[in-house]
């Protein structure tokens, strides 16, 4: 119940500081490593992270883009090992917004396995 | 105003507000709702949301062990759509431009994402349509929850309103309340109707789309006689209907005056008349009815709407009550008769492809045999109270009569071991319920003290049809000339073999049958309590001679339809008031 009444919250100072605030737009390319892809348990850890920053954030691939903070939108995406996608954020924090997605999806690969790793197991 | 034409199945008249029951697994109808409504449903959903959201936080923090953290995520990531504004926006965005229910729309966008990731070919990314059906199960769960619930905790007057009613639904009623029942599916055998007509309460089945067309708190007219549900009346129907009502209340209270004279017939043939009852309480309504006895208690509502098997104390109680109200009369005792339809199937890991054909009634009791005999020792325990028989359904072959005579037998030497009193010659009975029972009526009554003949199955087992399915219910006719072959047959061999028998199915309280009944020597009936008074009325309109007259008429018929219609014009010249 306190986790719904924190999320409007929120959500309405994000709209405040959006007004005032210079914009800054940030983009760039990541690659799905994790076997899985980006399944459920990704797909929330995505979303945490993105929900960490106030600006917009838009994931896309060749056909759509979704609300890299609405985990409905972002496992729709149904992105699998070797997927490409374009992270992009619009405010004002959106630069470190973009350092630790990408820092997720590539470095951390969402704790997951590799697909050659997963073999060995 | 909209008038709906459906089957009436239990005779009365309801005006009150609609009360829908959805059930769980039944696909939600697209429900409209006024503009106005908007707003409230766009709440409920709201409403679901938290709800479900704090269910969830409690069972994510009783996961606590590293060896649930599988089982944690999966949590986790339901918390995280529940939280997802684009997701809830969705919904009400539904609500707001379809004008539909909360239920409808949660149902729709829910399978509407699960079916895009079915569609999926990555099979661990397609898997997970299964989350978003738990989703919506719990979102569904929060917003029918309190309906359900309601079934139980009426405080004003209404009319159920659902797809179809399941046993375990109809035994939650507050029948305080209830006042009449109206459903999409099912027929004149349906649960819904045997439930409304020992209820006494009108009800209208087979009334296509109608879960679509009213809305909770709507204004409802049930017509139980004519077969009609009116949903939001005007004021001047509302009139006439409260007019009708107060009439045939009078024709009732007519009926009714007859309650204290015999149930004999023109030329002094006296017919017995006993009860089918469902509930302990129910006795006290046969009695007021004018039945002598209870030729039919169905003991599986003991077993339904509880979370745990009866005690053998439950049983015992509830049978007690039943025979304080006859104590010096009859009391029949049907053993636990459930599958199929009920209970058993619930039970079940996989669900019997055919259930009507497999492990149901005494076939599941003689492969349960402790529930079997905690049944059986109450029965025998009961027995010392009254004239308490028993009796066993859907025997279809003389081994399976030996096997439950055995299990009633080892039972006695329990009781004789615990020094338990009973009655040692206590009557036993079977239900002539099958073809193969019917045909071997003459090598069974050996065996027992008396036949009581179910056509509602018989007749569904005869003609291979499901009483329940409406693609072929109306090839369902206890007067197709089969059944009534298999059930002269069943009646004279009881004669000859001078055992009792009587009918006890739903052709008994039905009127235009009475006649053939009688003049195929049936002097013993069972039916529901509140149709008694009609069917005394006929019994004392007729002489056997007429009787007599009617069934070899009929006997020498050939077709279904040619049946229905002249034994409807004979009973019409009898009682006119009655159609």
């Amino acid at each position: 119940m306190q986790a719904g009444e924190y999320t409007l919250e929120r959500d309405l100072i994000l709209h405040k500081s959006q007004n005032g605030s210079p914009k800054v737009v940030c983009e760039t390319a990541v690659e799905i490593k994790n076997a899985d892809g980006l399944h459920m348990r990704p797909a929330m850890q995505f979303v945490d992270v993105a929900n960490q920053f106030d600006c917009d954030i838009a994931v896309s691939n060749s056909e759509t883009s979704v609300d890299g903070k609405s985990i409905m939108q972002m496992s729709m995406l149904a992105a699998t090992v070797g997927s490409k996608l374009k992270i992009k954020a619009e405010g004002a924090d959106a630069e470190q917004a973009i350092n630790a997605l990408r820092e997720l999806v590539e470095e951390k690969m969402f704790d997951e396995p590799a697909p050659d790793e997963q073999k060995k197991c | 105003m909209e008038i709906k034409k459906g089957v009436a199945v239990s005779p009365g008249i309801s005006i009150a507000r609609s009360l829908i029951i959805d059930s769980e697994d039944y696909r939600i109808p697209r429900r409209l709702i006024e503009p106005s409504q908007r707003i409230i449903e766009i709440q409920r959903v709201r409403n679901a949301f938290k709800d479900a959201t704090s269910e969830l936080t409690q069972l994510e923090a009783g996961q606590s062990a590293i060896e649930q953290r599988k089982i944690k995520d999966i949590f986790a990531v339901h918390l995280r759509f529940l939280h997802d504004r684009s997701l809830r926006k969705k919904i009400t965005d539904l609500i707001q431009s379809e004008l539909v229910t909360a239920e409808y729309a949660v149902s729709e966008i829910m399978r509407g994402i699960a079916s895009h990731f079915t569609k999926e070919k990555d099979a661990y990314i397609s898997e997970r349509a299964a989350d978003i059906y738990d989703i919506e199960r719990r979102l569904l769960r929060q917003l029918l929850g309190g309906k359900r619930e309601d079934v139980e905790h009426l405080t004003e007057e209404v009319v159920i309103v659902a797809h179809e009613l399941s046993p375990t639904q109809t035994a939650g009623f507050n029948r305080k309340f209830v006042k009449g029942l109206a459903t999409n599916a099912g027929g004149r055998t349906s649960h819904t109707a045997i439930v409304a007509r020992s209820l006494g309460i009108p009800a209208v089945v087979a009334l296509e789309g109608l879960t679509e067309t009213v809305s909770g708190g709507d204004t409802v007219i049930i017509d139980g006689n004519r077969g009609i549900v009116i949903v939001n009346p005007d004021d001047e129907t509302i009139r006439q209907y409260e007019e009708y009502s107060l009439e045939f209340a009078e024709l009732e209270h007519k009926l009714d005056a007859i309650r204290e004279k015999p149930a004999v017939t023109r030329d002094g043939v006296k017919i017995t008349l006993l009860g089918n009852i469902e509930f302990p309480d129910e006795a006290e309504l046969v009695l007021q009815k004018g039945g002598e006895g209870i030729g039919l208690y169905r003991t599986e509502f003991l077993y339904l709407n509880r979370d745990s098997e009866p005690t053998e104390q439950d049983h015992y109680r509830a049978y007690a009550e039943t025979i304080s109200v006859f104590k010096h009369r009859p009391v029949i005792i049907r053993t636990m008769d459930l599958g199929a339809d009920k209970y058993t199937q619930s039970k079940r890991f996989a669900p019997e492809p055919n259930p009507f054909l497999g492990l149901r009634s005494i076939r599941f009791c003689l492969q349960n045999l402790t529930m079997f005999k905690t049944q059986l020792h109450a029965i025998l325990r009961a027995s010392v109270l009254g004239e308490v028989k028993v009796m066993f359904p859907l025997i279809t072959n003389l081994q399976e009569l030996m096997q439950a005579k055995m299990i009633l037998r080892d039972v006695m030497e329990d009781l004789d071991e615990e020094s338990i009193s009973y009655n040692r010659n206590i009557q036993t009975g079977i239900m002539i319920e099958t073809p193969s029972a019917a045909l071997m009526a003459s090598t069974l009554a050996r065996d027992v003290d008396f036949f009581s003949i179910g056509t509602n199955d018989l007749t569904q087992y005869t003609l291979a049809v499901d009483r329940g399915n409406e693609l072929v219910s109306t090839l369902y006719s206890s007067a197709d000339p089969a059944v009534l072959r298999l059930i002269r047959t069943v009646i004279q061999d009881s004669h000859k073999a001078q055992i009792d028998v009587s009918i006890c199915g739903e052709m008994a309280s039905e009127p235009e049958y009475i006649m053939l009944l009688l003049g195929i020597g049936v002097r013993t009936i069972s039916l529901a309590p509140p149709m008694m008074p009609e069917i005394k009325q006929i019994i004392r309109s007729v002489t056997v001679e007429d009787c007599n007259n009617v069934a070899r008429k009929v006997l020498g018929m050939n077709s279904e339809r040619q049946i229905s219609n002249y034994l409807r014009v004979a009973v019409r010249k009898i009682l006119p008031e009655a159609f």
